[in-house]
This record gives structure tokens, C-alpha cells and sequence, in this order.
């Protein structure tokens, strides 16, 4: 039974090694195979989710190796939350894919899709540190394959600033974990849990480095102010498909800050008191501003997609940063709807560009586009979610931070800047709303113009011909916006859940319990020490 | 040792940054390398410092090297080095569809006049 845990991971991994080493020239095998995949997963991840809601902690032991030595994969409410997440946009974002036929213009999609969705699941679920590492170089190793998919100089130039960007993150991120594994001598989180909470006050100089280095990176994958420059070139210039995956990327970083900062550096821990309160509160605001003033700022649907993502990160890492129970599980609201809306905008943004032909996406007016009606009242939905106003989720989320940020002493601060933000946001969509699908009728009439659409639709036919506009975009984006509403509708019961989720958070001892105590293979010629073990001063004496 | 081993990764890591900081891809590359090479000498010091020890637990053995961060190091490294491999590609593909190598975005205009100004200055 715990070896379901697994299948998050080993499917699309086994999915993708078998794509590329046996179907790699048959596209509608592919699709299927790729397709059968991802459904299979969100029956997996359902299945977990459902048995974590129960309030069990699964735990499977790689290679059955008991936890501090082996590496666990660990399946709580929060993990599973993600996973499940995860797995429903990779389907609607496949849909989009084949329907669109964004996977035929370059080679391996199908299995870049799936390594990066390993990669994402992987870090999700992983019980260690430095497979959480891994994990990110996974997904990270994956999304610059599917960046720069289909090619162009352009792609292939942000590609560049993206990889390096990430490289950089990445050897951060190492110098962290150096600095964890020399201090405390594990990197099992449970464990780190457990040595952290016993260390002497005098010897906490490495530790505080550790997370400070800790949260600069997972700040860096989630796009917090001063580390967010890959964001909106990155989005803008990726696929559509691609984009819409990477609105998971950003949470990742959510996620881990919220797994490392409640199990490993609780709340209450003295040494990593006032990270939040002084550091990540302040740029989590700057970040939401910036994010709304990009919006207003953007000529082109695209970067303003972008910059709504940057925003919404910083809502989310503003409610987070109050660090209280209604706070986190605030955020975790806030984070479902932001990644399914997100998702929807970018796909619907290359609706537009594909309709539109040769003016793109620039926020200028041209002829109208065909089917607009049904576009425009897409994008209409996407944006008030996305922008929080009511009666969608992204209002909902919106009231339940306003709501958790209210008992903290900065609640002026963080009130004054999302509402404001808000009405920005809303003046920002509603411009690019009117240039792109009102005014379209305005487009003067001359020669030019006429010239430039016989051209943009010569362009547009050769990747769609004329009464074969394929249903299946409209279908994807349609159930985004449809688990939009649901998340609205059964937003209840979803916060019930997500109570009892950060319940779960701020009560790590089951789960440290769950990590620690379950038997497992020992160190052969060990096991009179480590069956001895439960107090952490053996571990210490260990260590150093 | 301590001493030479604490400043071999200061200077990689300074020698990395300051690559880094450079604005065309060839130098960016080296000093991301740089930057894995300080972090793996760090990585393998995060064990402890200890010369002419096996890396493996004994009952029998009086003292050992940690060997938990050898196997980090070469993780570190076998991503370090797939990572690396693709950043050479994608800078070649920018490099070769745009022939312009800079890392930044830049207006077009000032691209097209710094060559001009290279190719008064060169011979």
C-alpha cells in the first residue's frame, strides 16, 4: 500500500523514458500514451489526497532503509494538496497542447512534460533536503528543455537568462545545504526538526545562515521582489502550454518555504525569529505593487500575464508571512486559485495571439478576431479571478488574507497595498480587455491594414487550416475556468480542508514521529545504537 | 589546510560572481562553472576536514571521513556538469539564430552602435 506514494514520481519518469525511447516518431502515440499518463496520475493523486484528508502521514522508505540514513518520501495533507493541484492543471494543460498542436512544432514535448511534472511531484513529496535539490534540478532541467521548445532567437535568448538565473539558484542553494549538512549532520527534514529544536543558543551562527541562504532561494522560485527579473521575460516568451505548466514552478518555491519554515524552523524558534515579520513581509508588499504596476505598465497581453503572476506570488508570500494558521491557510487558498487562473490566462493569451495572426499580442488595435465572443468572455472570467473581484475565487482568496492579516500589528500596510493593488490590477486588465477585444472594430480599413491581415491569416493557416479550429483549447481553458468556479462554490468545505492542513503544519510532532520511528533496514552491526536512539543527544554526540 | 582550503573557495566564488556579473554568455558560462567548482570543494569540506581516512564506518575503523558529503559532491556534480552541457547549447542557438551573444536584453539600436564602435576601435 505505501508504495503508492511513489507513483507520482516513477510514472511520468517511466512515462517519459518509454516516450523518447520508443515512440519518438510517432506524435499521436505520444499524445495517448501521454494523455492515458497524466489521467492515471490525477486518479493517483486523488487517491493519495484522499487518504492524507484522513489525517494519515504515508511514509515510504526508498530501498526500506530506516529514515535518518535513507531518503523517505512523505505524503501529508500538505503535500498531497500540491500534488493533486499539480496533476489536474498538467490534464487541462496537456488538452491544450495537443488541441493547439503546440507539441507538433518541435521535438520531445511529450517527454519533457512528463519529466518536469516528475520533477514537481518529486519535490512535493520528498521527505529530504537534498532530494529536494535534486527534485528541482529535475523540474529545472526539464523547463529549460520545454522553454525554448519550438525555437525562435528570441526564446533562445530569455532561455539563456533563464538557465543562468536558475544556475545560480541552484548553487545557492547547494552553499545552503553545505551549510545545514556542517552544522547539524543530516538533512532528513524530521531530523533537522528535531536537532534544530535541541541546539545550544551560542551555536546558532550556521544555522541562521542556513536559512537565511534557504529562503533566498525558494524566494528566488518564487519570484519575490528583489529575485524575481526571470520571471516576466521567461513567461512571456514561452510556449503557451509551457507558461501555463510553469504557474506550478513559482508555488514550488511557496511550498518549500512553507515546509522548511514550519517543520524545520518553526515558528517558535528563536533563531529564525523576525525572517518573516522584518524581511519577507516588506518585500512580499513591494512585490505585490510591483506586480501591479508592471500590469498597467505592459504592452502586450503576455508580460501583463506575466506581471499578474509576479503580483499574485506576492499576495500569497504577504499572507504567508504573517505565519499564523489563518495566514498559511489563507495563502494555500490563494495559491490553488492564482495557479489554475494564471494557467487559464496564459492559454487564452495564445488563443488571442493565434486568432489574432500578425499583430500578436501587443495591446493595439486590429481586425476582430474569429470566434471572439466566446474568447473575450473567457478572458473576461480569467481576469476578474484573476484580479479578485467578486463573485470568483481570486475575491474569496483575497478576503480570506485580508482577513488573517488583520490581528498583525503591519495590517495597515498590508491592507492599504493589496487594495490598492487590486483596483491597479483591475484599471490594467480592463485596458488590455478594451484594446484587444473591443476596440478591434475600430481597426481602420485602409490597404495597409487589409495587406497585413491577408498576410497575418496566410501566417495563421499554415499552423490551423480555415474549419478545422480544433474545440479541444477552448475545452482546456474552459475546465480551468471551470475548477475556478468549483473552487468558488465548494470554497467551504476546501477551507475546512485547508484548516485542518495548516493544523497539521503547526503540529509537526506527528510527522517527525511518522519519519523517525518507523522501522526500516539499519546500518548493519548498528542496531543496538540506533534501536537505543529516541533522545537527540546520541545524535548530537554523532555529529560532532 | 583549513586556510588554503577556505580561500581556494573565496576566490572561486569571487572569480565566479564577478564572471558572472560580465554581460557576454562565454564568461556568464565560466563563471557558473567557477561558482559549482567553489560549491563542491565546499560541499566536500562540509564534512569535516580529515586527511588519510577511510570514508566508511567500522566498528573495527578508530576514525573515518564523513562519506555522506562525497556522495552529495558527486550528485552536485554530475547535475553541475548536465546543467553546464545545457546552458552551452542554448547560448549556441541564441548566439547562432541572433549573432549576438550578450546576456541582457538590450535595445537594438545600442547593440548596432557598440559594434560600431568595436570595429572602429579593432585593427
Amino acid at each position: 500500500m505505501t508504495h503508492w506514494i511513489t507513483i507520482p514520481v516513477i510514472l511520468p519518469a517511466m512515462l517519459a523514458t518509454f516516450i523518447v525511447l520508443v515512440l519518438r516518431h510517432q506524435l499521436p502515440l505520444q499524445r495517448v500514451f501521454s494523455l492515458a499518463g497524466t489521467v492515471l496520475l490525477v486518479i493517483a493523486a486523488a487517491f493519495l489526497f484522499a487518504r492524507a484528508a484522513a489525517g494519515d502521514i504515508a511514509l515510504y522508505q526508498l530501498g526500506h532503509w530506516a529514515a535518518p540514513f535513507g531518503i523517505v518520501l512523505v505524503a501529508d495533507r500538505l503535500a498531497t494538496l500540491f500534488v493533486l493541484l499539480t496533476a489536474v492543471l498538467a490534464l487541462f494543460v496537456l488538452l491544450y497542447a495537443i488541441g493547439s498542436g503546440w507539441d507538433a512544432r518541435g521535438r520531445h514535448f511529450h517527454a519533457l512534460f512528463q519529466f518536469q511534472i516528475m520533477g514537481v511531484m518529486g519535490a512535493f513529496l520528498t521527505g529530504d533536503a537534498f532530494n529536494l535539490f535534486v527534485f528541482f534540478e529535475v523540474l529545472l532541467i526539464a523547463s529549460y528543455g520545454l522553454m525554448i521548445h519550438s525555437g525562435g532567437a528570441r526564446r533562445f535568448r530569455v532561455g539563456v537568462q533563464y538557465v543562468v538565473f536558475n544556475l545560480l539558484g541552484s548553487t545557492l542553494f547547494l552553499f545552503a545545504l553545505g551549510t545545514l549538512y556542517a552544522e547539524m549532520g543530516t538533512l532528513n527534514m524530521a531530523d533537522l526538526a528535531e536537532r534544530i529544536g535541541a541546539l545550544p543558543a551560542e551555536r546558532t551562527a550556521g544555522i541562521r545562515v542556513a536559512s537565511v541562504l534557504l529562503i533566498m532561494v525558494f524566494a528566488l522560485k518564487a519570484a519575490i521582489l528583489p529575485l524575481h527579473f526571470w520571471l516576466p521575460a521567461a513567461y512571456a516568451t514561452a510556449p503557451a502550454p509551457v507558461a501555463a505548466l510553469f504557474a506550478i514552478m513559482t508555488k514550488v518555491g511557496a511550498y518549500s518555504i512553507i515546509r522548511f519554515y514550519t517543520l524545520v524552523f518553526p515558528p517558535d524558534l528563536p533563531v529564525t525569529a523576525g525572517l518573516f515579520g522584518t524581511w519577507l513581509l516588506p518585500a512580499a508588499l513591494v512585490t505585490v505593487a510591483l506586480g501591479m504596476i508592471g500590469v498597467l505598465a505592459a504592452r502586450e497581453l503576455g508580460r501583463l500575464v506575466a506581471y499578474a503572476v509576479i503580483g499574485s506570488m506576492g499576495m500569497l508570500m504577504a499572507s504567508l508571512a504573517v505565519f499564523t494558521p489563518a495566514g498559511i491557510s489563507a495563502a494555500l487558498y490563494y495559491a490553488i486559485h492564482s495557479t489554475l487562473a494564471t494557467a487559464a490566462l496564459f492559454l487564452l493569451v495564445d488563443i488571442v495571439r493565434e486568432r489574432r495572426g500578425k499583430p500578436g499580442v501587443g495591446l493595439s488595435e486590429s481586425p476582430p478576431i474569429a470566434g471572439g465572443a466566446l474568447v473575450a468572455g473567457m478572458f473576461f472570467a480569467a481576469a476578474i479571478a484573476m484580479t479578485g473581484l467578486p463573485p470568483l475565487s481570486g475575491f474569496l482568496g483575497k478576503l480570506m488574507i485580508l482577513e488573517a492579516t488583520l490581528s498583525d500589528p503591519r495590517a495597515w500596510w498590508v491592507w492599504a497595498v493589496i487594495l490598492a493593488s487590486s483596483l491597479v490590477a483591475v484599471v490594467g486588465f480592463a485596458r488590455a480587455g478594451s484594446a484587444v477585444f473591443w476596440k478591434c472594430h475600430a481597426a481602420p480599413s485602409d490597404s495597409d491594414t487589409v495587406v497585413n491581415s491577408e498576410e497575418a491569416r496566410g501566417a495563421h493557416e499554415r499552423h490551423q487550416p480555415p474549419g478545422r479550429r480544433p474545440a479541444l483549447p477552448a475545452v482546456a481553458v474552459g475546465g480551468l475556468l471551470a475548477m475556478l468556479v468549483a473552487l468558488t462554490v465548494g470554497a467551504g468545505p476546501v477551507q475546512r480542508h485547508l484548516a485542518a492542513t495548516t493544523a497539521q503544519l503547526f503540529d509537526p510532532a506527528p510527522y517527525i514521529a511518522t519519519v523517525l520511528e518507523t522501522p526500516g533496514r539499519q546500518i548493519p552491526g548498528k542496531e543496538d545504537k540506533t534501536a537505543a536512539k529516541p533522545g537527540a543527544s546520541t545524535y548530537s554526540e554523532e555529529a560532532h | 589546510m583549513e586556510l588554503l582550503l577556505a580561500s581556494a573557495i573565496g576566490v572561486l566564488t569571487a572569480a565566479g560572481i564577478y564572471l558572472v556579473l560580465r554581460l557576454r554568455t562565454f564568461p556568464v558560462i565560466i563563471g557558473t562553472s567557477l561558482l559549482t567548482y567553489a560549491v563542491n570543494v565546499f560541499l566536500f569540506a562540509s564534512g569535516r576536514l580529515v586527511v588519510n581516512e577511510p570514508p566508511i564506518l567500522r566498528d573495527t575503523a578508530t576514525s573515518y571521513t564523513d562519506p555522506l558529503p562525497q556522495a552529495l559532491v558527486l550528485t552536485a556534480i554530475v547535475i553541475s556538469f548536465g546543467m553546464t552541457a545545457v546552458v552551452v547549447m542554448v547560448a549556441l542557438a541564441a548566439y547562432l539564430s541572433s549573432e549576438d551573444d550578450h546576456v541582457n536584453d538590450q535595445p537594438a539600436g545600442l547593440a548596432a552602435a557598440e559594434n560600431d564602435a568595436k570595429g572602429k576601435a579593432g585593427p
